[in-house]
């Protein structure tokens, strides 16, 4: 039942949506079918593969990169007091910019292929990742930071074998929100300029009022965006197996 | 009450070095260091502006148990976690090692909580100090003598569980045992057996008894009968600011029996001084 309620949804809402274009005489350029959108994966399926690998690969790249370095940035910044001292307010201000208003700069300096969008996607998940792995890493049981010193353990042994297996559970909120924002960044990045993916496919069919294709391509980033998270989560949950229902 | 002697609050600080090393006896020499006795003076903690003691004296004779009683929020925990070195007491307050060395290094810990990794198993946790100080020769070792330990203690069989599927009185034990594989001259321990049903608290108070012979213990307990079986010097902590009594003194080695007529005797006199301790 709990997997037949959403699927019943769906079919609803679709019937509808279906039955409004129909019924209400609305022109397929504006808004198209569903059936005409569903065609369009049968007839173009091939240029919509093409253009998903090319998101796909920012995506993926922007997740890798974001992750390692916001999860650098949060050990070394746990570690360091200085570097926190310093580098928080950064991070802050950094956050504070919004992504939208960088993204012509990105793609002016690095150019209009890959590397502009994996460095938008990269700098969109950076901060979820950096923030929440840096508030776990904080919030430890004091009892156990206490413990630790009276086996004098030393503070990087603390930091690896007890800070950081502590802060996972808040680490992996950090990765499904990242998880989940990690499409926006790619797909500026292609609205700003691009030659190929998803977002590049959307604009450049809407403006031929090749609207159902655009839907089709929307499809797309959206079973990209569900499928990551999902993905994300059960890698977490296989990895922390001692947390209960990491949901 | 002929076998109970209660002598004055420091009165091991008349005794001789000598004395406290006859005292001990042939247990201290089981220990590769000798025990250190302790001594904490003008001890002075403040919990939310009011002190919960004022300078408090405590005396920790080198290679005994040292029990502490008293009722809840009385400041146990924080006497036990300033002799740890954990809690900074106010200036003036001096801590000391009767052999003049830094008494950091020494100290095995057991909080009131179990305080057990989650995501280490019961040998891991068990060995925890081992693992942290990253030193490969010390982890075997300590794997050894916990895997000895765990299997004492009753859970031989469940080196490789995690602390969430354990009851409270076996996570309790997995961290007995982790205080104890670290082997130090001075134990500080805190209500270690307080999770505990009636029986496996005799067990186990049997078995850290043993263990800890020798070394310098400080044992913080709600049970008149735990201190009574395994106290040396038994004090009862009360009053606001809070004071320590004159300790008892028991000359008998523990643990003791429960039905022995002295344990009996020194539980009675113990619930007396706390019930006295609790109307004040």
């Amino acid at each position: 039942m709990t997997l037949l309620r959403p699927v019943l949804v769906a079919v609803a809402l679709i019937a509808l949506w279906e039955a409004v274009v129909w019924l209400g005489g609305v022109p397929h350029y504006i808004l198209p079918p569903p059936s005409i959108v569903a065609q369009e994966f049968v007839g173009r399926g091939d240029l919509l593969a093409e253009h998903a690998a090319w998101t796909l690969i920012e995506i993926a790249a922007g997740l890798v990169l974001g992750v390692a370095l916001g999860g650098a940035t949060a050990l070394a910044m746990a570690r360091f007091g200085r570097l926190r001292a310093w580098g928080m307010p950064l991070m802050v201000i950094s956050q504070a910019v919004p992504v939208f208003a960088i993204a012509p700069l990105l793609v002016l300096w690095l150019g209009y292929g890959l590397a502009s969008k994996i460095a938008m996607a990269t700098l969109v998940i950076f901060f979820p990742i950096a923030s929440a792995f840096y508030d776990g890493l904080r919030r430890v049981d004091p009892g156990w930071l206490d413990l630790a010193r009276m086996m004098d353990a030393p503070p990087l042994s603390v930091l690896l074998r007890i800070r950081l297996p502590a802060a996972l559970p808040a680490f992996a909120s950090g990765v499904r929100v990242a998880a989940a924002v990690a499409p926006i960044g790619a797909i500026i990045g292609e609205w700003v300029g691009a030659s190929a993916g998803l977002g590049y496919l959307m604009m450049q069919q809407l403006a031929r009022g090749q609207t159902a294709l655009a839907f089709a391509a929307l499809v797309v980033l959206c079973v990209i965006g569900v499928a990551l998270y999902f993905l994300a989560d059960a890698l977490l949950r296989r990895a922390m197996p001692w947390v209960p229902h990491a949901a | 009450m002929s076998s109970v002697t209660a002598a004055p609050a420091g009165a091991s600080t008349g005794h001789s070095r000598e004395g406290q090393a006859r005292q001990a006896g042939a247990a201290v020499r089981r220990t590769a260091i000798a025990a250190p006795a302790i001594r904490l003076r003008g001890g002075r903690v403040l919990f939310e502006g009011t002190a919960l003691f004022d300078g408090i004296a405590l005396d920790l004779p080198a290679g005994r148990t040292t029990c502490l009683l008293g009722p809840s929020g009385v400041g146990k925990s924080s006497l036990l976690r300033v002799v740890a070195g954990l809690l900074a007491p106010e200036p003036g307050a001096t801590l000391a090692a009767d052999d003049g060395m830094p008494l950091a290094g020494r100290i095995a810990y057991m909080a009131q909580t179990d305080l057990l990794l989650p995501w280490l198993d019961v040998l891991a946790n068990a060995t925890l100090g081992a693992r942290l100080r990253r030193d490969p020769a010390a982890h075997a070792a300590a794997r050894q003598r916990a895997a000895g330990l765990l299997q004492e203690v009753g859970l031989g069989e469940r080196l490789a569980a995690r602390p969430a599927t354990l009851s409270g009185g076996m996570r309790q034990r997995v961290a007995l045992v982790r205080t104890l594989v670290e082997d130090r001259p001075v134990v500080l321990m805190d209500e270690p057996f307080g999770a505990l049903d009636a029986i496996s608290r005799l067990q186990l108070q049997d078995l850290a008894a043993r263990l800890l012979a020798g070394r310098t213990v400080l044992l913080v307990t709600h049970d008149p009968l735990e201190a009574a079986r395994m106290g040396h010097r038994i004090h009862v902590m009360a009053g606001a600011p809070a004071t320590l009594d004159a300790a008892l003194e028991l000359p008998a080695a523990p643990p003791r029996d429960v039905a022995d007529p002295m344990v009996l005797a020194t539980q009675a006199e113990l619930l007396r001084r706390l019930a006295e301790a609790t109307a004040a």
